[in-house]
């Protein structure tokens, strides 16, 4: 009966703009659309595979401002059973150290966790190294970049996709794992679920609530500080020809001009 | 000067294109040491090409645990060598396992992560990583303020450039691994790659989209591509309407790719795309719609049919290759 906690997070939409903050060169999250991050309703849709399978409890888990609740309110329409959210305004411009520290102690606020899942990448900060970072601090085994999940008592096996191929990995819970696109596919809310979710318990914590110090987190205490943000110039529109017939010469003639080909 | 350690990239013995793009970063701040943490025998295959592109040192970390253990084996050699040698830096190659060994390093070291760099500055002896963000719409320099910078570097972002090394070696134990903390790798499928190079380390990218129709259809891209000595890639939206798998997607939620020469066939060059591809350095577009808004990125563009355009262009370079 694995104890299951989803790590879900609200991304602007890939689809709009996304902009820098002229402040303090921080995600400007106003900016943009907001969605869950499609892969983590992937780890949702595992975490809820897992608990049918062989029963437990999920757990959603999100770190973030306000707006994390339509995240949350997502996940657990799905299907999850309660939430904690860490939301804080001393956690603005937390660099990836300072977001892991606080995923794992919120991580420890639940008890007798056998499984964190979370996605393989966030699409705003591409880091893709936080599922990796969390097994670092929790001291648990990484098994990331699942496209298969399995589990027989206490040992967990994933089947590990990268560019490089397929690896198989094995090990012993409690253990953290980050799901790929090709895992599954997510279900769709039903209505009674968006009905009961409105109902579930989600436990609202400061990083102070943590045991952390709110002067460990934030713009000021990060591990990383940027110096200048510049937008690029837009790339301006080269030469356009219409095809007449020659197409495909012309482009051979610029890629020679170019020393190309 | 400081030593700046590279973790080196390699399969079966061959060092992968983009150690020598970090080695040739490392030399931007100090001193390259490579770091080889593989199965025994490595080191004495990969030294050599280390030496070309100016590894002074290298270090080797040899084991059967390597292979048999996720990541950590590195993390933990990293560790020790950037305890023992306070080097002024630690490059990894932004693939999906270097990504993850960095993370690892900077909670265990407690330092600052610079992720996907294209470039690496010597501020008045500050390590500042270059960053194109949001798919190259932002250029950010940045800093780390604590511990040793661990950057990793993003393949192509760098041109590497080669430079004499004494590659002297120095052998490094590798910790043991503590089981129960520990990933075992059980059996490996590695891609049997074709003989066209990989997307993120080719210097020319031909990709198709949407306007390409069909699965059969993606051999007019990959025709071409194979005349240009090209990579293959795809939009989302064909990758989505199961023209050409996944893995070859360029684009937000695929790979981000910077080659020399990047040739868009069909692609109308929504966002998502752009943000993969919009760093490359010359662009190449083929649509039919006069307003598609790659044409607005594009260096050269043919407002026309691919299917004519596509093939002439790959009968043109045959010719020119003689």
């Amino acid at each position: 009966m694995p104890n299951i906690v989803v790590l879900v997070k609200q991304v602007p939409d890939t689809y709009s703009e996304r902009r820098l903050a002229d402040a303090d060169h921080t995600l400007d999250r106003e900016s943009a659309d907001a969605v869950l991050d499609e892969i983590n309703e992937r780890a949702v849709e595992e975490a809820l595979l897992i608990k049918e399978a062989q029963g437990g409890e999920v757990t959603v888990l999100s770190v973030g401002p306000q707006r994390a609740t339509e995240a949350i309110r997502k996940a657990l329409s799905m299907g999850a059973d309660k939430a904690v959210h860490v939301s804080d305004p001393a956690l603005h411009g937390s660099c990836l150290l300072q977001t892991t520290k606080v995923l794992a102690a919120a991580i420890g606020k639940v008890d007798g966790v056998d499984l964190v899942i979370a996605g393989n990448e966030a699409t705003d900060g591409r880091g893709g190294a936080v599922p990796a970072m969390l097994a670092e601090v929790l001291g648990f085994p990484q098994l990331t970049h699942a496209r298969k999940v399995a589990i027989d008592g206490t040992t967990i096996t994933v089947t590990r996709e990268t560019d490089t191929g397929l690896t198989h990995l094995s090990a012993t819970l409690p253990a953290v794992v980050s799901v790929g696109e090709k895992i599954n596919e997510p279900r769709y809310p039903s209505f009674k679920g968006i009905m009961a979710a409105k109902k579930k318990p989600v436990e609202t914590y400061t990083v102070a609530d943590l045991g952390i110090d709110a002067g460990e987190v934030g713009l000021a205490a990060a591990s990383t500080t940027v110096l200048e943000a510049t937008p690029k110039p837009p790339r301006s529109a080269g030469q356009r020809v219409e095809d007449g017939g020659d197409g495909g010469a012309k482009i051979a003639e610029y890629l020679i001009g170019q020393k190309l080909i | 000067m400081s030593e700046v350690l590279v973790l080196v990239d390699e399969v079966d013995g061959e060092v992968k294109k983009v150690t020598f793009e970090l080695l040739t970063a490392a030399r931007e701040i100090g001193e390259p040491a490579a770091v080889v943490v593989a199965a025994p025998g490595t080191a004495a295959k990969v030294r050599e090409s280390l030496a070309a592109y100016g590894a002074a040192k290298v270090y080797v970390a040899e084991s059967d645990d390597v292979a048999n253990y996720l990541l950590t084996p590195a993390v933990d050699v990293l560790a020790a060598l950037v305890a023992a040698k306070s080097p002024a830096a630690v490059l990894i190659s932004a693939t999906a396992d270097g990504k993850e060994i960095a993370g690892r390093l900077a909670v265990r070291t407690d330092s600052g992560l610079l992720i996907e760099a294209i470039g690496l500055e010597n501020a008045g002896g500050d390590v500042v990583g270059v960053q194109s963000i949001f798919g190259g719409a932002f250029t950010v320099k940045a800093k780390t303020n604590r511990g040793t910078p661990i950057v990793t570097v993003r393949p192509g972002g760098v041109d590497a450039v080669e430079a004499a090394g004494a590659a002297a070696e120095e052998t490094v134990e590798v910790p043991s691994v503590e089981a129960a903390r520990a990933t075992a790798i059980t059996g490996r499928e590695p891609i049997v790659g074709g003989d066209r190079p990989e997307l993120t380390e080719a210097s020319i990218v031909v990709s198709g989209g949407r306007g390409v129709g069909s699965a059969e259809k993606f051999e007019v891209v990959e025709k071409l591509a194979d005349a240009l000595g090209a990579a293959v890639g795809a939009s989302r939206a064909a990758v989505d309407s199961g023209y050409y798998p996944a893995q070859f997607q360029v684009g937000q939620t695929g790979k981000t790719v910077s080659p020399q020469l990047y040739v868009a066939l069909g692609i109308s060059g929504a966002i998502q795309h752009r943000a993969g591809m919009q760093t490359s350095k010359t662009i190449v577009a083929v649509n039919k719609d006069a307003e598609a808004p790659i044409f607005e990125i594009a260096d050269f563009g043919v407002v026309g049919d691919l299917f004519a355009v596509a093939p002439q262009l790959t009968d043109e370079v045959a010719k020119r290759k003689g």
